[in-house]
């Protein structure tokens, strides 16, 4: 069974979200989505002071079989990337929630936080 | 069972089940005014043997004739062995195989073709190849878009001396993209981009600089110029050249400082005959750090679970068939028997063999140009060239043209055709295939024409 914190945030599209608590969020994959992918070998980091929509393709990680798009989990501004992801793709299989994360962004609206999924109706989506 | 499986009744029992009266129904939902009714220009069906003949009389148009053209195209020596081994049942198939692992040899000569390119580029890698040169460039431009994330301009500097077909192709590739291509004039009297024109884009947004070497006029660039200022002003350096010569050329991953990023052509020249204009092959080439943006199919050599050499596809996430509709290209495969010949060719030439015909080819055109200096028709650009150079006369070419080819010479490439005041300047290119007495022939047959 994948690791799901209870304290974060969830898309469908198997980003988790955390919040930082000072109007911006960090963004990366879930344990359910790396362990899907298997080993990474390339990530495709957005833009840093790019501005997007919720639901927006902002990034790719692509491992041995598979290329699979990041969304933007609302909308907002990026402001920092994991340029460490560069030379070690392989930070997100091994510690997704941690080192692997993929980037941050200032919400457009912080309140929109909780339209995103709780960690038990994740955990119902990646059951499915 | 038939060869053709929809016989009539067959057609019939069909539309009965989804209950439609005739075929031409299935259609109706197409607005008649954007259906093509008729294709106007093609003949009836013919027979096996009318086709074959008619096939035959289109050949023999081709042939016979003493060509001095180039302007794209480049006819050279290719070894009888190239396309003996070429079209082995072996390797006879234009297309990279599905199951694509299982087919080791294709894998390997592509490999091998993929290794040679960068060689010769002096680039870190190269892709099976495209289609052809033209829509090589267009894919490059894409590419470069796609690299530069930092240039928003999506604007190229697009030379007036790279060939027009390759421009209009480009052209016709992006142009939905919102890519705008800026064209950049060439100085009239040495027939390049003179470096100092570009001062006029420097500090603006500019995602690259496409630079033709040699160009349509057969001139040399300067590219170690015009790559150090597109390196200083952030802007991709996009190479179009001729393989051929990159036996004798600066290779462009060697141009400026860092060389150039992005490196297309057409690879006809390396062992694929003229045969009316295709099929040819495309050459893309990149530095290893734009790779995921690269079109097409790459090989690449791995080892099995036992340790042993094998080839695979390799970096196919950048792929249609996975990636669908955010693929770097629409293009996943290659001119495979094209390549496969030229790979053949390029081994059996090797680095001597390429820089000897690439220089025989030098030495035959400057002969030409000193045969014809005496009757004042001298280059009409002071930049240097290399294999085919474009000659002023003080005449309209056209009727010259037409004269020779009724001796059975075909002097050149009339540069009115794509630019009405150069009606008076002949592009010729005299390859390694010419030896003296053809240049008599071709002084002989002008100086016929030059008299009537």
């Amino acid at each position: 069974m994948s690791n799901i914190p209870a304290e974060l945030k969830y898309t469908k599209s198997h980003e988790w979200v955390s919040d930082n608590e000072n109007g911006t969020v960090t963004v990366g994959i879930t344990d359910h989505a790396q362990a899907l992918l298997g080993d990474l070998v390339f990530v495709e980091l957005p833009e840093t002071g790019k501005t997007l929509e919720a639901e927006e393709p902002c990034a790719v990680v692509e491992s041995v079989k598979a290329a699979s798009d990041i969304y933007a989990p609302l909308a907002g501004e990026i402001v920092a990337v994991n340029e460490k992801l560069e030379d070690e793709p392989e930070l997100i299989n091994s510690d997704p929630y941690g080192e692997g994360w993929i980037f941050k962004m200032k919400l457009a609206d912080p309140d929109a936080l909780a339209s995103l999924l709780g960690a038990d109706d994740y955990a119902a989506e990646a059951d499915q | 069972m038939p060869f053709i499986p929809h016989t009539p009744e067959e057609i019939e029992q069909m539309l009965a089940v989804i209950g439609v009266d005739d075929i031409e129904a299935l259609f109706d939902e197409i607005p008649t005014d954007i259906r093509c009714h008729s294709l106007d220009g093609i003949p009836e069906a013919a027979s096996e043997m009318e086709v074959a003949r008619e096939v035959r009389r289109m050949a023999a148009r081709d042939s016979g004739a003493l060509n001095f053209i180039g302007a794209g195209a480049y006819e050279h020596h290719i070894p009888a062995a190239v396309w003996e081994l070429a079209t082995r049942g072996e390797f006879y198939t234009a297309y990279t195989p599905y199951q694509a692992e299982a087919s080791q040899g294709t894998l390997q000569l592509i490999y091998e073709y993929q290794t040679m390119m960068t060689g010769l580029t002096a680039m870190d890698v190269s892709n099976a190849s495209l289609y052809d040169g033209a829509s090589a460039l267009g894919e490059a431009i894409l590419m470069a878009v796609r690299v530069h994330r930092r240039s928003k301009s999506k604007k190229i500097l697009l030379p007036q001396s790279v060939h027009p077909a390759y421009r209009d192709t480009a052209e016709t590739i992006v142009r939905h993209q919102g890519i705008e291509l800026v064209s950049l004039p060439v100085d009239a009297a040495s027939g390049r981009v003179d470096p100092a024109s570009l001062e006029a884009f420097s500090g603006e947004d500019i995602t690259a600089l496409v630079i033709p070497q040699p160009n349509f006029f057969g001139v040399l660039e300067e590219t170690d110029a015009l790559t150090a200022w597109a390196e200083r002003n952030g802007t991709l350096v996009i190479g179009l050249v001729n393989p051929f010569t990159l036996g004798i050329l600066k290779p462009p991953g060697e141009w400026g400082g860092d060389g150039a990023d992005i490196v297309c052509g057409d690879g006809q020249p390396l062992g694929a005959p003229l045969s009316s204009g295709g099929p040819y092959y495309g050459i893309l080439c990149c530095k290893q750090a734009h790779v995921r943006q690269m079109p097409g199919r790459l090989v690449g050599r791995a080892v099995d679970a036992d340790g042993k050499r094998g080839f695979v596809l390799t970096l196919q996430a950048r792929e249609q068939h996975i990636r669908r509709s955010r693929a770097t290209s629409n293009i996943c495969t290659n001119q495979g028997l094209v390549v496969t010949a030229s790979t053949i060719h390029m081994a059996l030439l090797g680095p001597t063999g390429l820089r000897n015909a690439a220089a025989a080819s030098l030495a035959n055109t400057r002969q030409l140009v000193e045969r014809l200096a005496p009757r004042g028709i001298t280059p009409r650009f002071s930049g240097e060239y290399f294999h085919e150079v474009a000659l002023r006369f003080d005449r309209p070419v056209a009727p010259l043209l037409a004269a020779m080819a009724k001796q059975g010479v075909l002097g050149g490439y009339d540069l009115g055709q794509t630019d009405p005041a150069l009606a008076d300047t002949l592009l010729v290119c005299v390859t390694e295939t010419k030896n003296d007495a053809d240049i008599d022939r071709y002084v002989e047959a002008l100086d016929n024409a030059l008299e009537s």
